[in-house]
């Protein structure tokens, strides 16, 4: 609860800076539509006007500021308009529609999940390896970190188009960047947790003669609980930005991807931002979700003192 | 009867600095039943002669045998149980659960793993706390705990490496005086590394002083004390004596250099 109040302040303090953004962002193109509305604009012209910045603009026509707030193809959008918007798409609409945001949320998370799982899957069976392999060390570990350098926006739609010419469409190739996004931090967290116990511990299981795997069972797997969740919770949520990703270059007819597309490609800025605050908030419940489970498990572990 | 025995032992580190000269000519004799506790400055190789004894390190010279056979066969056999410097318990598991540990590793069934868990537990005075997680326990507690993992096993001998050496003096006493009752109970043979003297007195049937660079057995001392030893027995002239003997060997050590 203690931490309610200053997460209050940043969320207040990045809405006030957002509302008072969107008068200059917006005052342009108000003040054209006033134009043509016949109100009294100052200065006169379009052309006299680009001389001026948002904010001169502003501050000449103090009148059209409330129009700033509910123009219908905003640059910036406010605050509300984003919030009606996807009520208007979350709730209003059935989730069957083609314009329901839980539509599109759902086409974008199965996906994610499955990427997530593999990209999960993945990273834990090269992290064993590394460990316990010098030659997986010295050969994966470089191509691993090789791999996060490419830009994923880059990578993404060759993915895809090289997929989609062998047949191959819909959640998979999605899936398979969402897992290349998020093998990395499993498997730099699983390598950090599997080593984690020191010599003393390694040592005391060397005195019971214990082989490899009882020591991987008994101590390595269970060190790593920790690194592995830290790891999950970023691994979740680049998944659903390498969802995302995959769905904008290739023309993908849903998903939160696509809509952030379309609504940039028809003029409809809000249908961006609501699939844009969507995403957001998908990442945020799928990031507390895992902190939840992590909470539950190190308590049954024991280890919440520690 | 013999139980561990050294000959000529040689052991010499390679470090980036040059070699480390950690044991020189060690010659020694740990019959059963024997507390032998070695005390020594920080480099003379007490913990690395206890280690060479458990199969953690390997000489360069000299051989080694633990109940008459090689270290490693012996580790292998489990023939001993090791305490380190820290009580190093799984934070994941109850204190029950950590002293299963090894037993879980050497195959042990179910219900004896439950009945020597008891045991050892009432053996180190913490019956009662098997449900507990580590991190509840104090310090202390910890570490007895850890000696109870090592003696649930029920290995002949015992290997201690300055078990009690971060734990306060009084708590510290207490120990002491609880590691002699389990001595006498269990009779088993204990090899204790430490660098207090007043501990290696109270304790031990006989004291290895070593000094460093190179690390060597400079003094042995056969312990005239008899086994009951209240904690008084600290201000008693033998005892004083032995602490004496002790000391001195200690300053020749260093006095070397």
């Amino acid at each position: 609860m203690k931490s309610v109040l200053p997460v209050l302040t940043v969320v207040g303090a990045v809405l006030l800076f957002w509302l008072i953004a969107v008068v200059p962002m917006n005052m342009h193109l108000v003040a054209d539509q006033a134009q043509r509305d016949g109100l009294s604009v100052s200065p006169q012209t379009p052309v006299e006007r680009q001389a001026f910045s948002g904010i001169g603009l502003s501050l000449r026509n103090l009148h059209l500021v409330p129009r700033t707030y509910d123009f219908v193809r905003p640059r910036l959008p406010a605050p509300q308009q984003v919030a009606e918007e996807m009520y208007a798409t979350i709730v209003q609409k059935k989730i069957t529609s083609k314009r329901s945001l839980v539509y599109h949320g759902w086409v974008t998370l199965a996906p994610t999940l499955l990427g997530f799982f593999i990209g999960t899957g993945l990273g834990i069976v090269l992290a064993v390896g590394i460990v316990y392999s010098r030659v997986m060390d010295r050969s994966v570990m470089p191509w691993a970190i090789v791999s996060q350098t490419i830009p994923i926006l880059a990578l993404a739609p060759m993915v895809i188009v090289v997929l989609g010419s062998m047949g191959i469409q819909g959640v998979f190739p999605k899936s398979l960047i969402a897992a290349y996004l998020s093998f990395f931090p499993v498997v730099v967290g699983m390598v950090k947790g599997l080593r984690a116990p020191d010599t003393m511990q390694l040592d005391l299981l060397r005195t019971y003669h214990a082989s490899n795997s009882q020591g991987f069972w008994a101590l390595r797997l269970p060190a790593s609980v920790p690194y592995l969740f830290a790891s999950l919770k970023i691994g979740i949520s680049a998944s659903l930005v390498g969802t995302i990703v995959a769905e904008l270059p290739t023309g993908a007819k849903a998903g939160f991807g696509a809509r952030m597309l379309v609504g940039d490609q028809y003029g409809q800025p809000l249908v961006s931002w609501a699939a844009l605050f969507a995403a957001a908030l998908t990442a945020a419940a799928l990031v507390g979700l895992f902190s939840l489970i992590e909470r539950i498990t190190l308590r049954r572990m024991g280890m919440q003192g520690a | 009867m013999t139980v561990i025995s050294a000959q000529d032992l040689d052991l010499t580190f390679q470090t980036n600095d040059g070699p480390i000269h950690a044991l020189k000519d060690v010659n020694l004799e740990i019959n059963q039943g024997d507390f032998v506790s070695f005390i020594g400055p920080s480099g003379c190789g007490k913990t690395t002669f206890l280690r060479v004894m458990a199969d953690l390190e390997q000489p360069t010279g000299g051989t080694v045998t633990v109940n008459g056979v090689s270290p490693e066969e012996a580790r292998k056999a489990r023939a001993y149980g090791y305490v380190f410097q820290a009580a190093g318990l799984y934070p994941w598991r109850t204190i029950g659960g950590n002293i299963r540990l090894p037993l879980e590793i050497m195959g042990i069934s179910k219900a004896e793993q439950a009945d020597r868990v008891r045991r050892v537990l009432e053996l180190v005075d913490l019956a009662g706390f098997e449900r507990k997680f580590p991190w509840q326990l104090s310090g202390g507690m910890q570490q007895r705990a850890s000696i109870a993992r090592a003696l649930s096993f029920d290995a002949d001998i015992l290997l201690m490496d300055e078990p009690f050496g971060a734990l306060d003096e009084i708590v510290r006493d207490h120990l002491n005086e609880q590691l002699l009752k389990l001595w006498a109970r269990t009779e088993k043979t204990i090899a204790f590394v430490t660098h207090s003297i007043p501990e290696a007195v109270y304790l031990s049937t006989k004291i290895v002083v070593m000094s460093p660079r190179p690390g060597r057995i400079t003094d042995v001392i056969e312990s005239p004390l008899p086994k009951e030893r209240p904690l008084e027995i600290r201000e008693t002239p033998e005892f004083l004596a032995i602490a004496h003997r002790v000391r001195e060997g200690l300053r020749a050590g260093h006095q070397d250099e």
